[in-house]
């Protein structure tokens, strides 16, 4: 096995300590910090991902290995310049207003996170024009949308009414996900995309930028 | 024990479908199957029809009211939703799902709950969020049971759902929920209980195995009402049989009654 293999394998089994121990290491020896994220830390949630979505790894599974990959990330992310990191696959992610489930959009957040996008997560009970100040700064291509609640789903719309009216439609593909979300809703309030979990997020991302 | 059938709620397929073609056969269909199988009350939930909600929860109270003749818990943040649905109950004491301590939702939904002298499910959340453990939940409950039993509702009509999140993502979910029962039961021993459980087994393999556990565990401290799936045979004899154990089913007439039915045959 590869020095970068133990990386991964150690991602892939949740194992924060090994996971900073051995990503010092690479470091400390002169390796390239994209190396070390790409054939180490990514590839073993690219072992993940795959056992995630065949039902052989579970939520908590998912979530030490997030973990595990950012202590390990925490250590070269200084190293590296944003030129590096591909700022252009940045995604813009929140709950939408008046709603305060964080489970499932933290869980997208991991899954993006793991294939490599730069994921701006605004958190919960996001304003529209919070979003749309995101999208801005941070000149993102995408923006994501959680609600679990049938209540803030028409948040979705306002939000995307305010991305209209700032003229900032063109830029930005938008998809929207959670319980009560599924695509005839989408295609109503204008979504480009419906993620039905996190994997389809990550597909559709993957496939916007390609 | 209070059982709640779930089905008929629009962010399920099936049941989307049916409201969408006006199929009030099959929306007969299911009210049926879940009184058969031993559900108290029928939840109506179109939440998910955001833009014609109250049209559709007059259209299925009317339709589920046409063959099954039992109470039905009127299910919706809106208030315009629930009146609607409130204001066709023709059976029984309505349950309106749910209030919860929001300042907005409490003014909105309170003048329902005494209008109807409604059962209330009451959500322990307020506008500070979603509460993390059992005493951010027993804050809640104590605000809205003061305010509730100030304006007039009875102990016995409120029923209170601490809100269970999954153990996947946070390992006490589980706890907290044991422990805010065991504490509303101290401190308001006459109020009931009301929760979907199934929540707890979110991103977990063999998601019945532990919903039935939690069923149990949250039984024995006390929990007297869930909204399920009542045609689950699994859970209802596993709730059969957990009263029967709690020495809450005199001469065990209810376990030997479920046993008739052939539910324990799987």
């Amino acid at each position: 096995m590869s020095d970068f293999a133990k990386l991964a394998e150690a991602v892939f089994r949740g194992n924060a300590v090994s996971v900073k121990d051995l990503t010092q290491r690479f470091v400390d020896s002169g390796d390239d910090p994209m190396d070390i994220i790409s054939q180490g830390l990514l590839a073993g949630m690219d072992i993940v991902s795959p056992k995630f979505k065949a039902g052989e790894m579970f939520v908590p599974e998912v979530m030490m290995s997030a973990k595990a990959l950012s202590e390990g990330m925490k250590i070269v992310k200084p190293l590296i310049t944003d030129k590096d990191l591909s700022v252009a696959k940045t995604i813009i992610i929140g709950t939408v207003a008046g709603d305060l489930h964080d489970i499932g959009k933290n869980l997208v957040v991991m899954i993006l996170e793991s294939g490599g996008f730069n994921v701006v997560d605004l958190g919960v009970d996001v304003a529209p024009a919070k979003f749309v100040a995101a999208i801005k700064e941070h000149d993102a291509k995408i923006v994501g949308m959680s609600a679990l609640l049938t209540t803030t789903m028409l948040n979705m719309k306002e939000t995307i009414d305010l991305i209209n009216e700032e003229g900032l439609r063109d830029q930005v593909k938008i998809l929207v996900g959670g319980a009560p979300v599924n695509k005839s809703f989408a295609d109503q309030i204008g979504a480009d995309g419906y993620c039905a979990d996190a994997m389809a997020a990550k597909e559709m991302a993957t496939k916007l930028f390609s | 024990m209070l059982i709640i059938g779930e089905l008929i709620n629009s962010s399920r397929k099936a049941i989307n479908e049916a409201v969408e073609n006006s199929d009030a056969e099959y929306i007969k269909k299911i009210a049926l199957e879940q009184v058969e199988a031993g559900a108290d009350y029928l939840d109506v939930n179109c939440g998910t029809r955001v833009f014609n909600e109250v049209e559709t929860m007059e259209w299925l109270v009317n339709t589920i009211q046409e063959v099954a003749e039992v109470p039905l818990c009127i299910d919706s943040p809106n208030p315009k939703a629930l009146e609607a649905g409130l204001a066709l109950c023709k059976y029984g004491q309505p349950m309106i799902n749910s209030i919860n301590d929001e300042r907005e939702r409490f003014e909105a939904v309170l003048p329902l709950v005494l209008k109807y002298k409604a059962k209330v499910v009451a959500l322990c959340m307020d506008d500070t969020g979603m509460p993390e453990t059992a005493d951010d939940r027993l804050r809640v409950v104590k605000s809205l049971y003061t305010k509730l039993k100030n304006n007039g509702v009875p102990d016995e009509d409120m029923y209170f759902d601490p809100l269970v999140k999954p153990i996947s993502s946070v390992d006490t979910a589980g706890m907290e929920v044991l422990e805010t029962i065991k504490a509303i039961k101290a401190q308001y021993p006459d109020v009931h209980f009301m929760c979907g459980l199934s929540n707890v087994s979110y991103g977990l393999p063999n998601r019945k195995i532990l919903n039935r556990l939690f069923v149990v565990q949250t039984m024995t401290l006390g929990m007297d009402g869930y909204i399920l799936n009542p045609t689950d045979k699994g859970m209802m004899g596993t709730i059969a049989g957990s009263q029967a154990l709690l020495g809450k089913d005199s001469y065990c007439m209810n376990y030997l009654s479920a046993h008739r039915k052939g539910i324990y045959e799987e």
